[in-house]
């Protein structure tokens, strides 16, 4: 099988999620191309085989309808059955667009491959399915951190240059980072958070109370930063920290991959939730099947009287 | 100016769900429907949107006859009009399917600005936004978690991994997809929600617009093998307070 695998570049850098891509073609055996917009000048993938490489100069970082006719330009060439992407803020936005250009299935966040198929989440995680493609060509994206070479990618890859003029109707003006002020949890050894589950901010008040009865500190899922109910320098997941305590205790949080990529690397890992379906309960050494509002109280008090 | 919003409308992810009786999509039956989460920050934006401008705001969704209670939540949200595509297939239709059934509806009718979610939380594909917009070749911007309309353009802000945000700019027409944290949808309130029973649904056979056939197939769906290992505490609250406790104390260097 033949695959053209889409590396990413962002704020000058290539991403190291490009060895993800690396690590699924060598699970389906494949024979892989690789295409990349980056400064021509700077570090490269490393792979042995074809990376077409456009430049970031003149084609933009995020610029999404001329990357689409750049690979699909790349795609004339290379034949590949199968195009990859990581389901990133980049390849969800790139992917669509190219499945749609090609008539090709897209089949998206994929997990696992089960008998040739491919198998990506439904609800949360809470289901499965197992799905193909029915044309000639698939178009995947890769759930992050769902698959990964057991040793570093070598190789020094033939560049082809990509060129064209194409043109684009939206424009990138430029980045905003993450403000980290205060608390670093990234440090922190012991972290409880608040998710959706604690049902109103008056309840924070339980979740930093068991942080402090711990002696660590506090963090939250999205939702709970979505509503100001604590400052976003809490906020645990891909889009806010990762963390690596050695206790996280997870309460009131139903455990979307977005929160676990943050979380997954806790040396302990407890959860409080009502619901024992919760995905939370795949990474979690112990898994309390009670309702928060009781249960932060009488362990508070009870380690209090430690 | 004329807006589109496209909801959909999904279970609530904490029911007990049950491997459906053709094993390709979970059972329908017995579940608490509601709007899906992203969709909401869409509506809310769109009728913002109109608040600013005066625009025209119709919502659309496809699904089966019940999908039109979600539809009346965003017309008590401030949309004002309906319309239901009625596909009782739908949860079985691909992400093309879907996107080819909203852009046949949208192809003639010049909508400036259209609203989805960034993706449906039960098949998260995050792809029925960015093809609806390629189908009709508009510019498409996705995960947006900042919006503004001044001067005839689009101003937002993109969603990045590790909390970086991207600032893009786009003229009209351009299609939205909306993350979590765009905005505080509203709650209906009560007159909002009598008035909505008096605006425009408009109900189209799935029929009338269905011309894409599927690009994919479901082989089967199932629940993911369990990683063992997990201790499950049940019962008194008091005594799962105290077996954690004990848990911690052997389990980890924590409470040392
Ligand atoms: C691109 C992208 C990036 C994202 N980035 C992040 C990120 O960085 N971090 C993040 O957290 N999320 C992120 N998300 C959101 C993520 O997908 C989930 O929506 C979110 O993590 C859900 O948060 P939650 O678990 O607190 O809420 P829910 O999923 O609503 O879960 C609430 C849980 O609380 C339980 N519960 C309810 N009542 C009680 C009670 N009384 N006692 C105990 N338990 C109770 C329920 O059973 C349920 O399991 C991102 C999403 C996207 C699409
Ligand atoms: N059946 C539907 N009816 C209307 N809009 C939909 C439907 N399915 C998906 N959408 C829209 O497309 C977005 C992305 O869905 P998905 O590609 O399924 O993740 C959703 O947030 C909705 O805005």
């Amino acid at each position: 099988m033949k695959m053209l695998l889409v590396a990413e570049y962002r704020q000058g850098e290539l991403l190291e999620s490009y060895t993800e891509l690396l690590a699924f073609a060598g699970i389906m055996g494949a024979e892989s191309a690789m295409f990349l917009t980056a400064g021509t000048a700077g570090e490269l993938p490393k792979f042995s085989g074809r990376l077409y490489l456009a430049e970031v100069a003149e084609f933009g970082e995020y610029n999404p309808d001329v990357h689409k006719q750049l690979l699909l330009e790349v795609v004339e060439k290379e034949h590949p059955e199968m195009i990859v992407f990581s389901h990133s803020s980049y390849g969800w936005d790139l992917a669509p667009r190219l499945a749609v250009s090609l008539k090709a299935g897209q089949i998206s966040e994929v997990v696992a491959l089960q008998d040739g198929a491919l198998v990506a989440p439904v609800c949360n995680g809470k289901l499965r399915r197992t799905m193909k493609s029915r044309g000639r060509i698939t178009v995947v994206t890769l759930q992050a951190g769902a698959f990964g070479l057991a040793d570093a990618a070598v190789g020094v890859p033939t560049v082809i240059p990509v060129t064209g003029n194409a043109k684009g109707n939206i424009d990138l003006q430029g980045y905003e980072m993450a403000e980290h002020g205060g608390v670093d949890l990234s440090k922190a050894e012991i972290i409880v958070s608040a998710g959706r589950g604690v049902g109103k901010p008056e309840n924070i008040a339980l979740v930093a109370g068991l942080a402090k009865a711990l002696g660590g500190e506090y963090g939250a899922s999205r939702p709970v930063v979505d509503s100001l109910w604590v400052e976003h320098n809490r906020q645990v997941g891909t889009t806010g920290l990762t963390v690596s305590p050695k206790l996280y205790v997870a309460c009131g949080i139903s455990g979307a991959v977005q929160h676990l990529a943050g979380m997954k690397k806790s040396e302990f890992v407890v959860a409080i939730n009502t619901d024992k379906d919760a995905p939370i309960g795949d990474m979690a050494d112990v898994f309390a099947v009670a309702d928060l509002k009781q249960l932060l109280p009488l362990l508070i008090e009870k380690l209090q009287a430690l | 100016m004329k807006l589109l919003v496209c909801i959909k409308q999904v279970p609530d992810m904490e029911s007990k769900f049950k491997v459906g009786a053709e094993g390709l999509w979970y059972d329908r039956h017995d579940l608490a429907w509601l709007m899906n989460e992203y969709d909401e920050y869409g509506v809310e934006q769109a009728v913002q949107l109109k608040e600013q401008t005066g625009a025209d705001l119709t919502v659309l969704s496809i699904g089966p006859e019940q999908v039109k209670e979600t539809i009346k939540k965003a017309l008590a949200m401030g949309c004002d009009r309906g319309v239901h595509i009625v596909d009782d297939q739908a949860h079985l239709k691909d992400p093309f399917e879907i996107a080819s059934m909203i852009a046949e509806f949208a192809g003639d009718k010049g909508f400036d600005l259209i609203f989805t979610g960034m993706q449906s939380q039960d098949r998260g594909s995050a792809q029925v936004g960015v093809m609806v917009a390629e189908l009709l070749t508009i510019a498409a911007v996705t995960t947006v978690v900042d919006f503004a309309f001044v001067d005839g353009q689009v101003t937002v802000k993109r969603e990045l991994e590790g909390g970086v945000k991207a600032k893009v700019a786009s003229k009209l027409p351009v299609l939205i997809t909306c993350q979590l944290g765009l905005n505080a949808p509203r709650y209906p309130t009560l007159p909002n929600i009598m008035k909505a029973k008096k605006k425009e649904m408009l109900s189209l056979p799935a029929t009338d617009l269905r011309k894409a056939a599927a690009l994919q197939e479901t082989m089967k769906i199932e629940f993911p093998a369990k990683r063992s290992g997990g201790l499950f505490l049940e019962g008194e609250v008091a005594s799962i307070a105290d077996r954690l406790i004990r848990i911690l104390k052997e389990k980890t260097t924590v409470l040392a």
